[in-house]
């Protein structure tokens, strides 16, 4: 890009109408940032990023801060903060006024905080001074300035697993408020997590189709207790995070591929996942060797975060299309998800990206053992016709049981996240106890991550935040949104035919026993 | 032992409490002009209908044990097949896989108290429809006796095995005053009283002979429910059912104290 196309370009952020001044200085600064050349790799590399085979999602040409960061909030809390000149707080209000406070100064791709921490834990204690109304009118304000403060719904709140009164209450506030931010995540351990809870976060599913569940014993044996689920599911060590995400599309890899589908993961994929790599280690060594954020930001030098805390997450997608293409060079017309020699084929590309990033050394990855997290990348506003991470195709999502048979066996190669989206009929709104089962039962075979939203509700999950059909409507008219992620969240809309998915476990209402063979 | 099934549901969510795993047997004793499932009125083999080993559905019912509350055997009538139900119910309640399932049968009511002694050592619990309370408004809505209904559910409530108690309504047939007090009253008297749910009639899967009756509108299911509350039921008794995008429901609770 020229000098004159940037001006063009910044001329067009200066008079868009329909943005924000939060959303305008946004882009602005992105345009600023690249107008420098990006990090050097080499010309193969280089082509797979302009050819789409891999892609940095936007991060920008000069990384000089990392893309998610997960501020240690409990270590803040204990201490206080130099920088900010705060002191430990005594009560619950100084304790959100506090965390407030923290998270206007917490860096992210996004310009907001991804993540808002284990909110219950970090207020558990300050509660107990509080009656239960208090507890309520308190948390209530507190959901609203994370909304108003931070309009963006990749910024993540986690809950549980264990039962309390800040967990219980937040449910009920944001059953209460509606809003899509904070975007919310409960971790579930079935020896600790009650059934009752379940059940509280499936009321509150059913309204505003959050929160999303993640297998906490997996998590933890795989990153340790000190994890966050942050922005679109993505898991990353507290205290730290991940230095970038650069994501692999497998459509793309296919269509490359010369030769028999059996080849492919020996011949093609070894290349496509090194090209990858190679783009996520020229970022970081940008971030961490030519910025000073690891000298300078007040998070390292007050020890909320720590180099030694960081991963990199190395992102797929479009796996449906990819086996879909390679069967098809076999002369087979099979689908994933469908057909059990596709979804043999998916888990074999699967497993064998997990080993070839888990060979791959990668600089400044010590959270990781010095490699990269590989992450099922859910999808951005501008895919069309490939379908998100390792997911069924929208609309081609066979029955319950049968889709999360085709899905459950890659999770367990995904510890930075994976999210298939379980679309329930609105009858199950009557029966929740049913969507518990069904979680229970997803946990049960490995899920790793479990994500449910309501057919015909008001909010529409798009890759792992949410977005309110109003605002969907009001893009789409040209008109000026409030949370960033909304105008991200219309174009995936229309252009991964978000409405297309089917409800799964559909038994026509009451009583209706026809066959549906 | 084999059954007679119509179809099988692997994930329901509208029978019974929680994820439920649902055979409808084949071949009813009534013959509802609203029936919803016309097909499995015939107890004879149909074109639609299967033979199946009882242990082979015990064994899928195993596969997805970890996904469910439980499995309801409906119909058709269930209990016309009363023999096979009960093989069924044993097979989970000895396998350690699908042991803490509830079993819970979907039932017209039609059955002799026999067949629910044979039940009940099996069995969580039974939910009874109850078409009409008045005899002759029963004979017209499905061409038999309400008598061994009105048995079922005392002897169930007396057996502590009484789900629920379903009221199909339809409209002009059995919503008027006289009648949902009546109802109200009958099953106020019971001890303990059962949950009560309504329903409304809709034209989905009847035959043609069902379009005289007009669907019950979502207006007319509150105004029953709160007639059976001034009727003498307790309101925490009573919910309607089949009103999608209301304030999501508690979960009912199931009686789990069935022996074996």
């Amino acid at each position: 890009m020229g000098i004159e196309e940037h001006r063009h370009a910044i001329r067009e952020l200066i008079e868009d109408p329909t943005l924000t001044y939060r959303q305008r200085i946004q882009a602005l600064a992105l345009a600023a940032e690249d107008v420098l050349e990006p990090p050097p790799v080499s010309e193969a590399c280089a082509q797979a990023l302009a050819k789409g085979l891999i892609c940095d999602l936007a991060e920008g040409h000069a990384p000089h801060r990392p893309r998610y960061t997960l501020p240690d909030y409990a270590k803040a809390l204990a201490q206080g903060s130099t920088f900010l000149e705060l002191t430990p707080p005594t009560t619950f209000d100084d304790a959100t006024t506090f965390l407030l406070a923290v998270y206007g100064s917490v860096p992210s791709i996004t310009g907001y905080p991804v993540w808002f921490g284990d909110l219950d834990a970090l207020l558990e204690p300050f509660a107990a001074e509080l009656t239960d109304e208090e507890l309520r009118t308190r948390l209530r304000r507190f959901w609203v300035l994370l909304d108003r403060l931070f309009p963006d719904a990749f910024a993540h709140a986690n809950l549980g697993p264990t039962d309390g009164r800040v967990v219980r209450a937040a449910l009920a506030v944001h059953r209460d408020v509606r809003q899509v931010v904070p975007n919310l995540t409960l971790r579930v351990d079935p020896d600790v997590t009650p059934d009752d809870l379940l059940l509280d976060a499936m009321r509150t599913v059913a309204t505003v189709a959050q929160p999303h569940l993640v297998n906490h014993p997996m998590m933890v044996a795989d990153l340790g207790d000190r994890y966050g689920v942050v922005s679109c599911y993505n898991s990353l060590p507290v205290g730290g995070g991940s230095h970038t995400l650069v994501r692999l599309n497998l459509k793309e890899a296919a269509l490359r591929h010369a030769g028999r589908s059996s080849t492919f993961v020996r011949d093609s994929l070894p290349v496509a996942i090194e090209l990858t790599a190679e783009l996520m280690e020229a970022r970081i060594r940008h971030l961490v060797e030519r910025t000073p954020f690891f000298e300078t930001s007040w998070l390292v030098t007050e020890g909320l975060l720590s180099l030694d805390r960081f991963t990199a997450m190395f992102g797929l997608f479009g796996l449906a299309e990819c086996v879909e293409h390679l069967l098809a060079l076999d002369g087979r017309d099979l689908r994933y998800g469908r057909d059990e020699d596709a979804d043999a084929l998916a888990h074999e590309i699967v497993e064998t990206a997990a080993r070839l990033v888990a060979e791959r050394p990668m600089p400044y990855c010590e959270a990781s053992g010095g490699r990269a997290l590989l992450h099922s990348q859910a999808g951005l506003d501008s895919d069309r016709q490939v379908t998100a991470g390792t997911r069924v195709a929208v609309g081609g999502e066979p029955g319950l049981y049968r889709h999360l048979e085709a899905v459950a066996p890659n999770h367990r190669w995904f510890p930075a996240g994976v999210s298939d989206i379980v679309r329930l009929d609105e009858t199950v709104t009557e029966n929740l106890q049913a969507a518990v089962d069904i979680a229970k039962g997803a946990l049960a075979m490995g899920m790793r991550d479990v994500t449910f939203e309501v057919a015909n509700g008001e909010f529409v999950r798009v890759t792992g935040y949410l977005v309110r059909r109003r605002d969907i409507d009001r893009v789409a008219s040209g008109d000026g949104v409030r949370h960033s992620s909304s105008v991200l969240g219309a174009g995936s809309f229309t252009n991964a035919r978000l409405d297309d998915r089917r409800p799964q476990r559909v038994r026509s209402p009451e009583r209706d026993a026809r066959p549906r063979r | 032992m084999r059954a007679l099934v119509a179809d099988v549901v692997d994930a329901s969510c509208v029978d019974g409490p929680g994820n439920r795993y649902v055979v409808f047997l084949q071949g009813c004793s009534f013959r509802c002009v609203t029936c919803h499932n016309p097909h499995t009125i015939s107890p004879h083999p149909t074109p639609t209908s299967r033979w199946v080993e009882v242990d082979d559905l015990a064994a899928d019912i195993a596969r997805r044990a970890p996904f469910l509350s439980g499995v309801t055997v409906s119909g058709g009538e269930a209990t016309l097949q009363w023999e096979a139900v009960r093989a069924l119910f044993q097979a989970l309640a000895a396998d350690p896989a699908t042991a803490l399932l509830t079993r819970l049968v979907d039932s017209n009511g039609d059955a002799d108290p026999e067949v629910w002694e044979a039940l009940a050592p099996w069995m969580h619990g039974a939910m009874i429809d109850l078409k009409a309370l008045d005899p002759v408004v029963h004979r017209e809505l499905t061409g038999c006796s309400n008598g061994r209904v009105l048995c079922s559910i005392r002897q169930l409530t007396a057996m502590d095995r009484l789900t629920e108690v379903r009221l199909l309504i339809v409209p002009g047939v059995n919503d008027d005053a006289v009648q949902v007090a009546a109802t109200a009253r009958w099953l106020a008297a019971l001890d303990p009283v059962p949950p009560v749910v309504v329903q409304g009639f809709r034209h989905e899967g009847t035959r043609p002979a069902a379009r005289r009756y007009r669907p019950a509108t979502t207006g007319l299911l509150e105004d029953v429910a709160a007639r059976l509350v001034a009727g003498g039921l307790p309101a925490s008794l009573v919910r309607i059912r089949g009103i999608v995008g209301a304030e999501p429901a508690p979960a009912a609770e199931v009686p789990v104290q069935a022996g074996a």
